[in-house]
């Protein structure tokens, strides 16, 4: 069931630039949706929409079945953001600027909520501290945190984890994981590809303003994904023996190994391989296999 | 309407300036203290304005009015700038908040830190004065109606304002310059011809006089215009304000 349609939506900016063509897309209620493209490609011009912070120029979204124009209160209250640059109050306390964030959304203080997500992201300890106090990676849970107080039934992360350390990064991943388990759809958009590979149920790419591609993350790695087995050998091989003359065996240009390329469509028989090189009497000296990352499908895609 | 949205909204501005109580409340009180001191009471002795009221008397209304506008433009038009500069609006746009809720928030938080300093600079020009009020209810009309208007002014300053600078070009080149030529520390019936005339042109003067109507029961002006040409401004301003939030100009792309 989808929660968030987005139909014919389009975002021209005064002089004349087109930062969404025609776009449509629908996110179902529960699923993680990861937002890839290059910088510019209209991701968070998207988001923003949605959020009410920019005007479309035309196209129909709606929340819920709720209009985000028309029905703006509706809409919104289902909806929170967690924006890409660090904006927060510097000058008031953990705690407040929580409870302010639940307040803009006309619900009530709910002590028991603010202590919930405080010691979900690790800030607990924090809370009565002023935000200027934080540390950089501390004021990106912080965001999150103002995020969750609404208690939102969509979420959007607009690239959460830029500019943090790996290890708050993992951290990170796993408390919007709980998020998910709990019921709440995510939208998020990223740099980090491996960050929607790790994540994502499904995977959208942005680029020019126009969607490319959406895809079942796994269905995507399965169809796109290549993999390569490197087979290095202890002696130089001249040529290829005329029963390993395949397209998709490559002898490299030092004669010094075996490439082979292979998907998911190719059921490479790797046993009957190695047999055929014994046969040979070719001597191996290592085996390497590399499956392609989303980066790599990620680029492909945009390079077409 | 989002009561608690517009009411946390309000808490905010109003946390705000008493998180810093001597720039927000205390730095207006002390300057206007000073201008007391030294027109009210040194210079003043010598001035004679007519009537029963003595020129330190005098000049309290428009000691008021004058801090009043300063403050509640002031603080409303800083408060919607900030977050715009930082970026915080983007709570504000994203909740489920109208526009008039938001600029209730606001320019009602700017309103009472205005009228919480005319009080203080109305009791502490007791310790110089003796300053009965005839009209109670009057003056606290005027004031509320004067705050409320300047902070809608303010408002739309700090909505339309993209730099620091912009931000303080009318207070320091429109709004001191009227209020001084508004007749704080003088009757406007003392100018003389063209610049008597002049002086009905600024929207100030009738709003120190219907203040000093409310204190002394006379003044340069009838109190009714007085309410008209402040409601007129602020029907002006609400006119504006609905325009900028129509087409989201400076506040959406």
């Amino acid at each position: 069931m989808s929660i968030l349609k987005i139909k014919n939506l389009n975002k021209e900016y005064k002089g004349g630039l087109k930062a969404l063509n025609d776009v449509s897309l629908e996110i179902n209620k529960g699923e993680i949706f990861a937002l890839l493209g290059p910088n510019g490609a209209g991701k968070t011009t998207l988001i923003n929409i949605v959020c009410g912070l920019v005007n479309p120029s035309s196209g129909e979204v709606t929340v819920n079945n709720f209009d985000i124009i028309k029905q703006y209160r509706e809409a919104r209250a289902f909806v929170s953001l967690v924006p890409q640059e660090i904006q927060l109050d510097p000058f008031i306390t953990v705690e407040q600027t929580l409870e302010f964030s639940r307040g803009f959304f006309g619900k009530a203080k709910k002590p028991e909520l603010t202590k919930e997500i405080l010691e979900g992201l690790s800030l607990w300890d924090k809370k009565d501290n002023k935000v200027i106090q934080l540390s950089g990676g501390m004021k990106r849970r912080v965001l999150i945190a103002k995020a969750l107080m609404n208690e939102p039934e969509v979420l959007f992360l607009d690239e959460p984890t830029a500019g943090v350390d790996v290890e708050l990064r993992r951290d990170m991943w796993k408390f919007i994981a709980k998020i998910k388990q709990q019921g709440t759809t995510i939208i998020l958009t990223t740099h980090y590809l491996e960050e929607a590979e790790e994540m994502a149920d499904r995977i959208g790419v942005i680029d020019k303003g126009e969607i490319k591609m959406v895809e079942n993350k796994d269905i995507l790695m399965k169809k796109m994904g290549k993999k390569q087995l490197l087979i290095s050998l202890k002696k130089t091989l001249e040529n290829l023996p005329a029963d390993l003359q395949k397209k998709y065996i490559v002898l490299s240009d030092d004669k010094k190994s075996l490439l082979v390329n292979y998907d998911s469509e190719l059921n490479l028989d790797i046993a009957g391989l190695m047999q055929t090189l014994k046969n040979n009497n070719i001597e191996i000296g290592d085996i390497v296999t590399k499956q392609s990352s989303l980066e790599d499908i990620f680029i492909d895609l945009i390079n077409e | 309407m989002n009561w608690i949205g517009f009411f946390t909204i309000y808490k905010k501005e109003m946390m705000r300036t008493f998180r810093v109580p001597l720039q927000t409340i205390f730095s207006p009180v002390i300057t206007t203290a000073l201008y007391f001191v030294v027109f009210g009471s040194a210079i003043g002795s010598r001035i004679s304005v007519g009537g029963d009221v003595s020129y330190a008397q005098f000049i309290v209304p428009g000691l008021i009015m004058m801090s009043l506008l300063s403050s509640s433009l002031a603080a409303a038009s800083s408060g919607i700038y900030f977050p715009k500069f930082s970026g915080t609006i983007y709570e504000l746009l994203s909740a489920p908040l109208s526009y008039l809720e938001i600029t209730l928030g606001y320019t009602l938080a700017a309103t009472s830190r205005a009228m919480i300093i005319s009080v203080i600079i109305y009791i502490v020009s007791l310790f110089f004065t003796p300053v009965p009020i005839a009209h109670p209810f009057v003056a606290v009309l005027f004031i509320f109606l004067t705050a409320f208007t300047f902070a809608m002014f303010g408002f739309i300053i700090g909505l339309l304002s993209d730099t620091f600078e912009k931000l303080n070009i009318f207070p320091t080149f429109v709004i001191t310059p009227l209020s001084f030529l508004g007749g704080v520390f003088y009757s406007v019936d003392m100018l003389p011809g063209i610049w008597h005339q002049i002086s009905y042109v600024n929207p100030i003067v009738y709003m120190i006089n219907g203040l000093r109507w409310s204190f002394f029961e006379s003044s340069s002006v009838s109190p009714l215009i007085s309410i008209g040409i402040i409601v007129i401004f602020l029907v002006a301003c609400l006119f504006a304000l609905w325009r900028i939030f129509k087409t989201g100009y400076k506040i959406k792309t």
